[in-house]
């Protein structure tokens, strides 16, 4: 298969990407002096900072907003975001308790959780627990005020902003999210719970970053949440290097409110041996992207992408991965699944790359999606680019409705079509959900898509 | 109990079900028999109330109701049950989550109190035995994955569970061996009773042998061409349904 490039059509109709297109970009009119004049207003923090905060913001204003003509962004209009003015969200939301945000916890309220309003850290709403030696956590400020040297060396480093508008913008006002360094050999038992509370109408964009030290081990899970419907635009970017057999299961749980805007990147490279296993929840937003792109730099590498989004209403929910196979011998798998209802619009968009020194690379990708409704729609593009010979990979994604046969079968037994269509939704579901090792998040997500599916009925 | 009166029903602009007429009354078990493709299954899911089966002619009346007004799951709610003759296969539903579901809404329906997972499984357990069938099956995904026999004993299973007033067996008999037709069997016989009637559709006589019909139909293109006693399924054994084609058409055979 060498140099083979393989671009299959999209599975609904008409809605083939266009590959190569320049990235061409639209300016609203003021939104982007906006941002620039939020970035001058708000300029601190160590000289290297200030030095990667203004590329951030140079790189933002030359590429702009995407328009749909740009490939990655083909199925997806940012058009809402740009054309909307989103200051600065103000620091801090007073009045929320931590009873507030016990719905987030997954009936486990020992974990270690750092809790953040409009992107900056709440020392009061936040709670430790006991994590044992080789760990650190804290909020983003206060490592790098504390003059953090393995900050500078990964900060801007690992999520790229050249092509990347929103890393770019997010990368201009680095200022708060979560820093966790794990020493070599360190095993954390207990998950790390991030929570991205946000309300209002501003603009928020977490940092985080994660380094994990050779044969470390952790769970992390970054929850993006709201108390009320409001319309702000959270704009969160996570960095994570992994080192030679480092291990890290990684959660983001997009549950923001269904009036917000929400475009968060998870951005990681993998040494050589290292594991990621990364699940993306996408429940919420008006129109949410999540990135999960990983880079396999070492040999045997591994990651394990699973998604699953459900959609409702007027949502667009868009997904995209990216899985660079750099170095030999490393398995990929994927499994994104998607349950659309009403007028929503979801999107899925799956990259495989396969350099030429990738030999023996094994990757697995599929795609599965659900309609509920006549008016749902989802583009999904699997796509492909192998230019290593000795290659294993297969890709699919389907697009279906809920089965007559099977709805008649359980009517037949005396379930009405309401709960009929609810448990064959679950179960379509449920396969994914089932790939989530952390028991009690497992538990809770199973039970929120059942509530969420009852509730459509 | 049941009535069913010129029954016409096709798909699309295809008649498949031509004027059928028939009366079930409780207690009784009556044997729809008939060639591949004369039929069977139509007339069987028409009276579950498969939508994808347009009626159009006739009625059906089911314990003075009119049966072809209820949705699928009312019917069944009322005690109708098709055991199919291709049961469905429902990955990520699990068979025992499927099963109480069913028993749930029907005491449900029927004002009576649902039952918990416990609870269910102190009342299936019995019913297992009687069909033989193990007990890791209720964890399994609704068919998936099953053997053709499993899936019959499936349907056995649950019609023992829900205990029907009207059942209505579709080929249950094809593709088990001897052993297991015998066990089938005994199940459908411990169930029945003067309350409960019993439709048995096959294509072959063997199962009459061990449930024995009060009454033998013989379907042929889309109509019944005959009926007798049980001595008409032997006679049919004999004679394979050749003499049958054509015999009798137009004419509708109430029991
Ligand atoms: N869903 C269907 N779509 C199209 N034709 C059908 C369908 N179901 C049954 N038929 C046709 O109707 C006729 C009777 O089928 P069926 O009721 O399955 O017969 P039997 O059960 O007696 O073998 C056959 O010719 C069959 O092809
Ligand atoms: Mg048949």
């Amino acid at each position: 298969m060498k140099g083979a490039r393989e671009n299959p059509a999209a599975a609904t109709a008409g809605a083939a990407g266009k590959s190569g297109a320049s990235s061409v970009t639209t300016r609203a009119p003021g939104s982007i002096e906006v941002y620039r004049e939020d970035f001058e207003r708000k300029m601190s923090g160590p000289d290297w900072l200030r030095a990667l905060r203004k590329e951030g913001m140079a790189r933002f204003q030359t590429l702009g907003f995407p328009t749909t003509k740009n490939e990655d962004w083909h199925f997806t209009s940012v058009a809402p975001i740009a054309e909307r003015t989103f200051r600065l969200a103000p620091l801090g939301v007073g009045g929320v308790k931590r009873a507030d945000l016990a719905r987030f916890d997954f009936g486990e309220n020992g974990w270690h959780t750092l809790v953040f309003m409009n992107g900056a850290f709440s020392e009061e709403l936040s709670s430790n627990a006991v994590l044992g030696n080789g760990v650190r956590v804290s909020s983003l400020a206060q490592a790098i005020n504390s003059g953090t040297p393995s900050i500078e060396r990964h900060l801007g480093k690992i999520a790229a902003f050249e092509q990347h508008t929103f890393t770019a913008l997010n990368t201009a006002f680095i200022s708060d999210g979560t820093y966790i360094e794990l020493a070599a050999d360190t095993v954390v038992e207990q998950p790390i719970h991030l929570v991205f509370v946000s309300e209002g109408e501003g603009v928020s964009h977490p940092r985080n970053l994660i380094v994990a030290g050779r044969h470390s081990r952790a769970t992390v899970i970054e929850s993006y949440v709201s108390l009320r419907d409001s319309g702000y635009f959270t704009n969160a970017v996570t960095e994570i290097s992994l080192g030679e057999g480092a291990h890290l299961d990684h959660y983001k749980l997009q549950r923001e409110s269904e009036k917000a805007f929400h475009v968060g990147t998870v951005q990681i490279r993998e040494a050589r041996d290292s594991q990621l296993h990364s699940f993306s929840l996408a429940v919420g937003g008006s129109l949410a992207r999540t990135n999960i792109y990983t880079s396999l730099d070492g040999d045997a590498a591994t990651c394990t992408l699973n998604g699953l989004y459900l959609t409702d209403g007027t949502q667009h929910v868009d997904n995209q991965t990216s899985i660079e196979h750099i170095a030999p011998n490393c398995p990929s798998h994927e499994l994104y699944k998607g349950v659309l209802d009403g007028r929503s619009h979801g999107v899925f968009n799956g990259k495989v790359f396969v350099h030429p020194e990738a030999q023996k690379t094994d990757g697995k990708q599929s795609n599965n999606n659900l309609l509920l409704s006549p008016t749902a729609r989802v583009d999904t593009k699997p796509q492909l680019e192998i230019f290593a010979d000795d290659v294993k990979s297969t890709h699919g994604a389907t697009v279906g409705r809920l089965d007559d046969v099977a709805m008649f079968y359980l009517n037949s037994r005396g379930i009405g079509p309401e709960t009929a269509r609810m448990l064959l939704t679950y179960a379509f579901a449920a396969d994914v959900l089932e790939t989530i090792p952390l028991v009690p998040l497992r538990e809770q997500l199973e039970r929120m898509v059942l509530a969420r599916l009852a509730d459509e009925v | 109990m049941l009535e069913i009166n010129d029954l016409h029903a096709g798909i699309g602009d295809r008649e498949i079900l031509k004027g059928i007429s028939l009366s079930v009354k409780a207690g009784e078990i009556h044997a729809v028999m008939g060639p591949n493709g004369s039929g069977k299954s139509t007339l069987a899911q028409v009276l579950a109330g498969n939508p994808s089966y347009e009626v159009t002619r006739g009625t059906v009346s089911y314990n003075g109701q009119n049966l072809l007004e209820m949705a699928p799951e009312v019917r069944a709610q009322n005690g109708i049950f098709l055991a199919f003759q291709y049961p469905v296969e429902i990955p990520g539903v699990s068979n025992a989550y499927f099963l109480r579901s069913a028993y749930n809404e029907i005491r449900k329906a029927n004002g009576q109190e649902e039952v918990d997972p416990l609870e269910f499984l102190d009342l299936v357990e019995e019913k297992l035995k009687l069909v033989d069938m193990d007990e890791t099956l209720l964890s399994r995904s609704v068919n998936h994955g099953f053997s053709g026999g499993e899936k019959k004993r499936n349907e056995i299973f649950q019609m023992a569970v829900l205990s029907p007033r009207l059942a209505i067996l579709d080929e249950t008999d094809s593709g088990l061996d001897i052993d297991a037709l015998r066990i089938v069997a005994e199940g459908v016989n411990k169930l029945r009773s003067p309350e409960n009637a019993t439709i048995v559709v096959t294509h072959y006589q063997r199962l009459l042998n061990y449930i024995v019909p009060d009454y033998v139909h013989v379907l042929a293109n889309g109509r019944i061409v005959k009926s007798g006693g049980k001595e008409l399924a032997l006679e049919l054994e004999e004679k394979g349904y050749d003499w049958l084609q054509g015999a009798g058409a137009g004419a509708g055979a109430v029991a």
